[in-house]
Formats: C-alpha cells, sequence, structure tokens
C-alpha cells in the first residue's frame, strides 16, 4: 500500500486506492457500532447491571437498532439557528476525525500514507475538529449550547500543546515524525516500547487525549448535569449523530496512536511471539487502550473547569516539557 | 472598535438534568460567573395545605407522603406524632419500635439517594447505580411491610397499620450488616477520589451564625459544627434509649455536608442495630384511638429530624375531625433560602455542586 504512494498515478493505483479508503471508512463505522455496544457493556458491568441485551444475540444489534432510530428522526433545526454554519458544522468536526486515520499503519503494510510527518499531520488535522464543535455551538443560538462550545475550544486548545510536547520525546527516541519508524524503533522486548523510556510522555499523553476527546474526566464540554448536553443540544438527527461519530472516531485514532506511539504498535510484547500476526498484536493492545477509556469514564468525576485549565497549563504542561529536556539529555550522554 | 460584553441570563430548569425536579434557578452570567441567582419555586405546589383543611386526619396521611416523597415515612410519623400529642395517645411499644425501624431505614435510603444524584451532578455515573441497588433493598423491606415501593401511607394516628411479617426483622438484620460493608464500597469509589475532593472543598462555604440565620437545619446545619439533632436535642419516639453521635463537620461547605450525611448513615445504622435487638417478639400496633380523631381545640407544633432537616407539623384545631389550619414546616423550603446567597460570584459548574448539596426535593419545596 506504501508502495502505491511513491509511485506513479494510475487508474488502476487509484480504484485501489479509493476502494481501499472505502474499506477503511466501513472498517471505522464498524468500530464505532461495536465500540458504542462495548462501551455500554463494560459501563454495565462496572455499574452492576447487563447493559444491552435485547436487540440481536447478546444485544449485539442494538447499536444498529439505534442508528437506524436516529437516521429516522426528524431533523430539527432553531429558528433563529445560523443555517448554513449549523449545517456545516457536524461535518467540520468529523471530516478531520477520518482523515487522521490515513497515517496511522496498523501493521507493516496496512496503511495508507507514510508520510514522513504523519504525525505532524495528524495533530494538525484533530485540532480542525475544535472549531467544528465552536462552530456547532455558536451557530445553535443557544446558551447552553454557547457555554459548552466555549469551553470546548478553551480546553481542547490548552490541552493540545502538552499533548503535541509529550509526544517530543519519542520523536526524538526514534529521530523520525514517521509514524512506521516510530514503531520499528520499538521492535523486540517490551522493555523496548517507549511507554518503558517515556513513561513521563506517556501518563501526559494519556492525559491530555482523554481532554482532546472530551472524555470523563474531561467532558466539560458536555457536561450533561450543568449545561444538559453541551454544544450538540440543538442537534438531532443524523447531525446529531455525526458528532457522536465524530467523537468515537477520535476514540478509535486516539487508541490506535498510543498504541502505536508508546505501546510497540503491531511488535509482540517478546521476540519469539512474533508469529502472532502484527494485526492481534495491533489490535489487542488497541482493545486495551479503549477499554482503559470506557473504564475511566466508570470510576472517575468530572472536573471542574477552572480547575481543568490550571491543570493544563500549570501542571501538564510544564510535566511535557520537562520531559522533553530529561529526553534530550539523556540522548546527548548516553548515545 | 471596542468589544462589547454583556451578561447572559440564562434560565437554569425547571427543565433541566440537575435541578433535582421542577426548580428553575434564574442566574446571570458574567462569562461563567454568577452575578445573581433567584430561585423560583412553585411549579409542583398542589395546596397539600389547604386540600388538609377538608380532610379528615387520617386522610391527611397519604398527602404527607408526597410532599417529600424521598422520605416519606418521616413525612408520616410528623403529623400522627403531632395529633399524639395533642390528643395524649399512648402508642404501644411494638408499633412505636416498627416507626423507629422504617423511620430510621428511610433516612439511610434517602441518603443514597442523596449520595448517587450528587455524584451523578459532579460528572460521576456510577455511584447512583451503586446506591440505587443498594436503596433497593430498603425499598423491598418497605414493600413487603405495607405494599408500596415509595408512597407508604403506613403510618396511623395511635401506631402503624401493618404489623411486620415474619422473618422481616432478620432481613433487616441482614440489610444492617450488609450496608456496613457497602459504606466502605462508597467511600473508596469517592470519599478519596482528588478530582471529587478538588470539586467539593471549599465550595458553597457559609458559617455556623449564617446557617442559623437562614434557619437551616439538618446536615446543612451539622456541617458548620453545630450539634442540633432533634434526635438528641428533643428526643421524639424512641432515640432517648439508643446510643448514637450527632454527626458534625466544622467546614460549612459542600465537603463537609457529604461527610455529615454520610456519617449519618453509619449513624442510622447504630440505632437500628441497637433497635432491632430490643426489638419486642409480639405487642399491639395500634394503640387505643377513638374512632374519629378530634383532637382538642388549640395549637400545636411538633417537629422530628427528617433526612433533609427539622420537619414540622403545626396545627390549629376547632375540635372538629379535620384540622382548621395545618402548616408544615419543610426543611428543604428553609434550606433552599440559602442559594442565592452562596451562589454569587460562583461558576456554572458550582451551581450545581452547591444545589446538590443542600439536598432539597421539590415535592417539599412546593409541597
Amino acid at each position: 500500500m506504501g508502495g502505491m504512494f511513491s509511485g506513479p498515478l494510475t487508474w488502476q493505483n487509484a480504484i485501489v486506492w479509493i476502494l481501499a479508503s472505502v474499506v477503511l471508512l466501513f472498517l471505522v463505522l464498524g468500530f464505532v457500532t461495536y465500540a458504542i455496544y462495548f462501551e455500554r457493556k463494560i459501563l454495565g458491568w462496572a455499574q452492576a447491571r447487563h447493559g444491552p441485551n435485547r436487540v440481536g444475540p447478546f444485544g449485539l444489534l442494538q447499536t444498529v437498532a439505534d442508528v437506524a432510530k436516529v437516521l429516522m428522526k426528524e431533523d430539527i433545526m432553531p429558528k433563529n439557528a445560523d443555517r448554513a454554519l449549523f449545517i456545516l458544522a457536524p461535518f467540520l468536526a468529523f471530516v478531520p476525525a477520518f482523515t487522521v486515520l490515513a497515517t496511522i499503519p496498523f501493521t507493516g503494510w496496512a496503511y495508507f500514507a507514510d508520510l514522513n510527518v504523519g504525525l505532524l499531520y495528524y495533530v494538525a488535522l484533530s485540532s480542525i475538529t475544535t472549531l467544528g464543535i465552536l462552530l456547532g455551538g455558536w451557530a445553535s443560538n443557544n446558551k447552553y449550547a454557547l457555554l459548552g462550545g466555549m469551553r470546548s475550544a478553551a480546553q481542547m486548545i490548552s490541552y493540545e500543546i502538552p499533548l503535541v510536547i509529550s509526544v517530543v520525546g519519542v520523536v526524538l527516541l526514534s529521530g523520525s515524525l514517521n509514524m512506521s519508524k516510530i514503531v520499528d524503533g520499538q521492535e523486540g522486548w517490551f522493555w523496548n516500547w517507549n511507554i518503558v523510556p517515556q513513561f513521563l510522555g506517556f501518563v501526559v499523553f494519556m492525559i491530555a487525549a482523554f481532554a482532546e476527546l472530551n472524555r470523563t474526566p474531561f467532558d466539560l464540554p458536555e457536561a450533561e448535569s450543568e449545561l444538559v448536553a453541551g454544544y450538540f443540544v440543538e442537534y438531532s438527527g443524523f447531525r446529531w449523530a455525526m458528532y457522536m461519530l465524530t467523537e468515537y472516531v477520535y476514540m478509535f485514532a486516539i487508541a490506535a496512536l498510543t498504541t502505536v506511539l508508546f505501546l510497540g504498535g503491531w511488535h509482540a510484547p517478546a521476540p519469539f511471539l512474533e508469529f502472532i500476526p502484527g494485526i492481534v498484536w495491533f489490535l489487542l493492545k488497541f482493545a486495551f487502550v479503549v477499554f482503559f477509556i470506557i473504564w475511566t469514564r466508570a470510576t472517575l468525576p468530572r472536573m471542574r473547569v477552572d480547575q481543568l485549565m490550571g491543570f493544563g497549563w500549570k501542571v501538564l504542561l510544564p510535566l511535557a516539557l520537562a520531559n522533553v529536556f530529561l529526553t534530550a539529555v539523556w540522548l546527548e550522554i548516553f548515545n | 472598535m471596542a468589544i462589547r460584553t454583556e451578561e447572559l441570563l440564562l434560565n437554569v430548569g425547571p427543565q433541566h438534568p440537575s435541578t433535582h425536579g421542577v426548580l428553575r434557578v434564574v442566574v446571570k452570567l458574567d462569562g461563567e460567573v454568577i452575578t445573581e441567582a433567584t430561585p423560583v419555586i412553585g411549579y409542583l405546589h398542589r395546596g397539600t395545605e389547604k386540600l388538609a383543611e377538608n380532610l379528615n386526619y387520617t386522610q391527611i396521611i397519604p398527602y404527607t407522603d408526597r410532599m417529600d416523597y424521598v422520605s416519606a415515612m418521616t413525612n408520616n410519623y410528623v403529623l400522627c406524632h403531632t395529633v399524639e400529642k395533642m390528643m395524649g395517645i399512648e402508642v404501644p411499644e411494638r408499633a412505636e419500635f416498627l416507626r423507629l425501624i422504617v423511620m430510621e431505614l428511610q433516612r439511610i435510603a434517602s441518603h443514597q439517594v442523596w449520595w448517587g444524584t450528587y455524584l451523578l451532578d459532579i460528572g460521576s455515573l456510577s455511584p447512583f447505580l451503586y446506591a440505587f441497588r443498594d436503596r433497593e433493598i430498603i425499598i423491598n423491606l418497605f414493600n413487603e411491610l405495607c405494599g408500596a415501593r415509595l408512597t407508604y401511607n403506613y403510618m396511623r394516628v395511635g401506631g402503624v397499620k401493618w404489623d411486620a411479617p415474619e422473618g422481616w426483622i432478620d432481613k433487616v438484620k441482614d440489610f444492617v450488616k450488609y450496608m456496613k460493608g457497602r459504606l466502605e464500597v462508597y467511600d473508596r469509589l469517592v470519599t478519596g477520589n482528588e478530582i471529587f475532593l478538588a470539586r467539593v472543598k471549599g465550595v458553597g462555604k457559609y458559617d455556623a451564625q449564617t446557617a442559623i440565620d437562614y434557619g437551616l437545619s439538618g446536615a446543612n446545619l451539622r456541617c458548620t459544627g453545630v450539634a442540633w439533632d432533634l434526635r438528641k436535642t428533643q428526643p421524639y419516639s424512641l432515640y432517648d434509649r439508643f446510643e448514637f453521635d450527632v454527626a458534625t463537620a466544622e467546614e460549612g461547605d459542600c465537603w463537609a455536608r457529604y461527610k455529615v450525611r454520610l456519617e449519618e448513615i453509619r449513624q442510622s445504622l447504630r440505632i437500628l442495630e441497637q433497635a432491632l435487638e430490643q426489638f419486642p417478639p409480639e405487642g399491639e400496633i395500634m394503640g387505643k384511638v377513638p374512632r374519629v380523631v378530634r383532637p382538642p381545640e388549640g395549637e400545636y407544633y411538633a417537629a422530628i429530624e427528617s433526612p433533609r432537616g427539622e420537619i414540622g407539623c403545626y396545627i390549629v384545631s376547632k375540635g372538629k375531625a379535620e384540622p382548621y389550619r395545618l402548616k408544615f414546616r419543610r426543611p428543604s423550603f428553609v434550606n433552599l433560602q440559602v442559594l442565592p446567597k452562596l451562589l454569587v460570584g460562583e461558576t456554572m459548574t458550582n451551581l450545581v455542586t452547591i444545589l446538590g448539596s443542600i439536598d432539597i426535593v421539590l415535592g417539599e419545596v412546593d409541597c
């Protein structure tokens, strides 16, 4: 796949590529469908109840039924909403969520773009989503939505910075922004994974990622108990589904990124286990990260806006910077 | 060009996930900071007190269930207790024990609802379901006793309507044991959580003088260090027979109220343990009450400690079967009055934290 990107553009190449993208789109949609199911099941078990178990065997078709319901819902637009922006916003949020997946290498051969600046591409595109959320909150012409949108903008911008700086350590270690190269640098035993030498960076990255995802304990933009639903309070039907989709696709993206950057990507934890296909290892690690994100939701309360901002700027950012400094000093002394 | 700013007038409620019913708070926001807050109440007003003037005393009891619907047993009790005092009716010991046991179970159930919904306000999902699962046991116990899960209509002037079924007392004993373990789970899940502590410490703070000035009662008063609990300070029922402590805290903030309420569950379990040991194996459940309850002419006020504070019943009788005037002192209504004072200068997020910590039930606020 990667070879095609550098090869000449022919009809054959283009068709294969488009087909592969469609396959990925359906894979992601399938993931979202079952991520929601997975989340509801785990939350159910964590909270001493069953979770969905009525539609289909073990409730497996619950999300399908929900999506069908959402599609049939009336699409309500508030009278005083800014029509153009109101329609545009959910797509502005969703499109970057999907495009960032292009640079993530799932195995040694399954990836779309082997960009030299893959990591930078991810970070740059993902910040566009904030715009979609802010616009949605603004265009709804609703006070709760506006407050939610503002919070979201403030939060995502403040956490973007520690997120980016926390991965600088990884980049320093592997000497590349190319995701495949980063994974290749982690081959062998599991202590070669970046999570070990870059533990501080990993912790900062995970916390900032939660904030980027708007997930508990940082789900302030949609803080149900105070802002009703936050920025998408006026959205209904399929536009609402787009926002939900965005959230889950980002969960997919962040879990994949964590696996690639810190958990050794498709490599086995020990060399003698390499006979198991890389995609299995990738999916296992990936699923663990997703589980961790959901598990946190079942356990923690929500932070307060001012505490969140303070935590981002006064704790996470200095830690991320210290991590960069320590990594640089380490590399200078030992290499 | 100068940037124009203006205050945002926001209607929180009456349809809002965190106003615990149909409370409406009109807040003026400067950014996210509240500059003014006005609670608007009355959306659930049903005129209980006026209706009572045309009902005889037994008929009023079901209406009291619907005031503080999270704690119906204590409401039942305050009405029956007041009428009994007016008429000098002796309540048989077994009936009084049953009343005390259900009231303490109700206090636990009420605090569980509070604990769960408060954590839900703060953004944690799981405690709500944990609390409701444990509360379900109490609800089932009540169901066995009187056939209702929420509005019990259990007590009567002079006693209780139904005796405890066989094995009921043992089930309550099992519950007390179980609940002690559950409290540790509650603590592990929430009490030590740093995020939770950061959300509640120092928020919604007031001192003892303010609390007394506003007439606060219950955990809202005890969180400032005032050890005022009607079960201890003006003992009614059989509370003077049992050993328990008045739960207090010093800080006067949301954290203190949280601690006080959890401690009250512990103390209630202590009372229950003793009461279940001393429970008379047999006896009457209704005292000698005339067929038509006609309190003598006069005015009378009696108050008890409900989970939310001092609930009082003031009856003016003209010697008829119906009260001439009946007034309930509802703790939720009185406690709510301190809200505007606490909210000024706080953020939207703290509005929810503070409102939740006062623990109001709208059925009781609006009556």
